[in-house]
């Protein structure tokens, strides 16, 4: 800066860096480190297997990756679960935030019943799960396909992983929805009601512009987590019958294969492909991180 | 300054945190005998073993049973983490055959040498020890071994088959005659088939990899394999599930009665004469098919291997210790109680043997010139590609099919392969 600072200002300015300084030094150590350092291992064939063939290959391991019809299969099947997951989330978190917010008896207990799902450790719910689907033990299964095994096969194990997600995540949609709607005033919506708005009208032209910076924010999250899917599918099917997402694949190649090489190179693009949704709704379609911006203030 | 006498305390208390967990992990820096931790899966009988062994050294050392979890892949997951943090808390591992070559490449097991070594290889079977074998050089002690059967209904089967071909001959005769015919195996995309595919590989004197397991051969022999292979899953001679199946469900189709052979480790033996003892009095054993009726076949071995860490503390008592765990007595033990095949050819000798391992002479014979899987430290990626190209079988083609796995297992020894 240009504007001559006076002797007290800088010395509060370098007490500002001071403070912040441990913060930053934990973010580099905890953030900055372990992806700077994936990066560097994926520039190398570093198979654990075989300690002295390790070499610096430039961007072969990425050429091997996607050039890999596995790859691009785990890649879809992410992409179909998140797009699947997210866009039936959005509606049935929609409409239990609007049973939520309205509920007027036993407010908290909805509330608490309603997140229950979200509660419980994935893991632990992706087992009941599966124990469901399974034929003998699972109630699911004999009611549901009485003749099949639907966790043998490749569509059916797909839609119950999906189902699952979409149980243990609607909750968290529907508590950032539910903040969204905290948002629109109420004199706004009875406006609206004495200008002779129908319910859809004032869904569609007035609660739902005025919640919009809430809903980019939820699908943001969520399009963000679903794509990191790992412990519905690692419990279910384990990844078997092409049901791989890219971050069990990079999991079974980094601690199954031992091939940290190649297994880095697919920490890399999953980073890469998070870093660019993150910026496709930040960027075009103007979602605002809480706090970033004049607009995500409010 | 005043703050001095803080200060103290704080590095005291610094101190307290850093060094209590620390010795709590050391254990033995009491002058007490150095604890050998011993990684296995789970064995119903395994602690009998131990006992006797802990009085064998007679206070020198004290092993510890440390059980692994129940799945082949948790176990090796776990292990695998373990030592490449280098965690010096792990001594004796029990391995299975095909991880031995792996952890050797990896450097996270030591060389068996001198008389440690010389002991391991007195009148232990060849095939069991080329699994514990590396670039030459020993790396793991034989624990147990196994190799599968041909069960057949002699009711059904007067004579039974020395090849493939004749099973598959008889089973259609059977089935045109209207009685149970179906051959059972496990033919699901699982290491069951590779097995299948090795066995038939070594039984028409073929090879997979080159002598230095640095390169993906597939010679004549290997494509012959494939070929049979194909000619039994579509022969019509199998059953629906074969596709799917792996050892148990294969085994209780063969009990439920439609099967007239059954190809499977000894296990089915015992749990058929619980499960369904009428059969099992009609029920045979026999050598596994061969590929050529002149050659007889080989059998692919399972079994595990003890190892010791790179980063045990007491290397000199873990190999003792090993060795204890494994010797000839202790075999025998297991054999009877927990029904694992021995790898020291003497006791198969033993009274005790025959009436615990009625088909032992058989099991012998088989494991004189048993086959062992790919050696390799990329095994496991190698059995992927493998199961994903096989299955299902009927969709072999010999050739194309022995050129992609030519391919896919040459990526996957030069660490290009990606796992599924």
């Amino acid at each position: 800066m240009s504007t001559v600072l006076s002797e007290g200002k800088k010395q509060e300015r370098r007490l500002g860096w001071l403070l912040c300084a441990p913060a930053a030094v934990v973010m580099v150590a905890v953030t900055a480190y372990p992806i700077l350092y994936s990066v560097w291992l994926s520039l190398q064939r570093f198979d654990l297997k075989f300690p002295d063939e390790r070499q610096f290959v430039g961007l072969d391991n990425y050429v091997t990756v996607l050039s890999n019809g596995y790859w691009w299969t785990a890649f879809g099947v992410t992409m179909l679960i998140t797009v699947v997951t997210v866009a039936i989330e959005l509606v049935l978190g929609m409409g239990l935030a609007l049973i939520m917010h309205r509920t007027l008896v036993g407010r908290g207990l909805v509330r608490t019943a309603a997140l229950i799902p979200y509660g419980i450790v994935t893991v632990v719910a992706a087992f009941s799960w599966r124990y469901a689907w399974t034929p003998d033990t699972g109630y699911l299964a004999n009611l549901v396909t009485p003749d099949g095994a639907p966790l043998t096969e490749r569509a059916g194990s797909l839609a119950i992983i999906i189902v699952a997600e979409i149980w243990k995540t609607t909750p968290f949609m529907a508590l950032l929805l539910m903040a969204g709607l905290a948002l629109v005033p109420d004199e706004l919506m009875r406006a609206a009601s004495m200008d002779g708005a129908t319910w859809w009208q004032r869904f569609t032209k007035v609660m739902l512009p005025v919640m919009k910076p809430a809903i980019l924010v939820a699908l943001l999250f969520r399009t963000l987590d679903s794509v990191r899917v790992f412990d519905n599918i690692y419990v279910l099917t384990a990844g078997a019958n092409e049901t791989s997402s890219v971050s069990m694949i990079a999991y079974n190649n980094l601690l199954r294969g031992l091939n940290l090489g190649i297994g880095s190179t697919m920490s890399v693009l999953i980073f890469l492909t998070v870093a660019l949704i993150a910026f496709v709704f930040v960027k075009l379609f103007g979602t605002a991180a809480p706090g970033a911006s004049d607009e995500g203030r409010r | 300054m005043g703050d001095t006498p803080r200060k103290g305390w704080r590095a005291l208390a610094a101190t307290v945190l850093v060094t209590v967990p620390l010795a709590a992990c050391g254990g033995q820096d009491d002058g007490g005998p150095p604890t050998i931790n011993f990684y296995n899966p789970p064995v119903e009988n395994m602690q009998t073993v131990i006992d006797e062994c802990n009085a064998a050294a007679n206070g020198r050392y004290q092993i510890v049973y440390r059980v692994l979890p129940r799945g082949a892949d948790d176990q090796r997951v776990q292990m695998v983490r373990r030592l490449a943090a280098e965690d010096p808390s792990m001594d004796v591992l029990g391995l299975d055959v095909t991880w031995t070559q792996e952890f050797a490449g990896a450097e996270w097991i030591r060389e068996w040498t001198g008389a440690d070594a010389a002991e391991v290889r007195d009148g232990t079977l060849p095939g069991p020890l080329e699994s514990a074998t590396y670039e030459d050089r020993l790396y793991a002690a034989p624990n147990n071994t196994n190799v599968q059967l041909l069960w057949y209904r002699s009711d059904l089967v007067p004579n039974p088959p020395r090849t493939w071909d004749e099973m598959i001959a008889q089973a259609q005769q059977l089935k045109a005659q209207g009685r149970p015919y179906q051959v059972i195996t496990m033919g699901a995309q699982y290491e069951g088939l590779v097995v299948l595919y090795n066995t038939l590989v070594a039984s028409a004197g073929g090879a997979i990899l080159s002598e230095d397991g640095k390169t993906a051969v597939l010679d004549d022999g290997a494509v012959r394999a494939l070929d049979v292979l194909k000619r039994f899953a579509t022969a019509g001679v199998t059953s629906p599930s074969f596709t799917n199946a792996l050892e148990d469900p294969a085994r209780l189709e063969f009990q439920g009665g439609n099967g007239a052979f059954q190809l499977n480790w000894p296990y089915v033996y015992p749990a058929m004469q619980e499960a369904a003892p009428d059969l099992a009095r009609t029920v045979r054993w026999a050598r596994y098919p061969g590929v050529d009726a002149n050659t007889p076949s080989r059998v692919t071995i399972g079994g595990t291997n003890l190892a010791v860490s790179a980063y045990s503390r007491y290397p000199a008592e873990s190999f003792e210790a090993a060795r204890c765990l494994r010797n000839a007595e202790h075999q025998k033990y297991a054999a009877i109680n927990d029904g694992v095949p021995p790898t020291i050819e003497a006791v198969y000798a033993e009274p005790e043997m025959a009436e615990a391992y009625p088909m032992k002479d058989v099991i012998l014979a088989e494991l004189q010139d048993a086959s062992v899987r790919p050696l390799s430290p990329a095994y496991q990626n190698i059995s992927t590609v493998m199961s994903a190209t096989l299955s299902p079988p009927g969709d072999i083609d010999p050739e194309s099919t022995a050129e992609q796995l030519r391919q896919e297992i040459q990526d996957a020894l030069d660490s290009k392969g990606v796992l599924p």
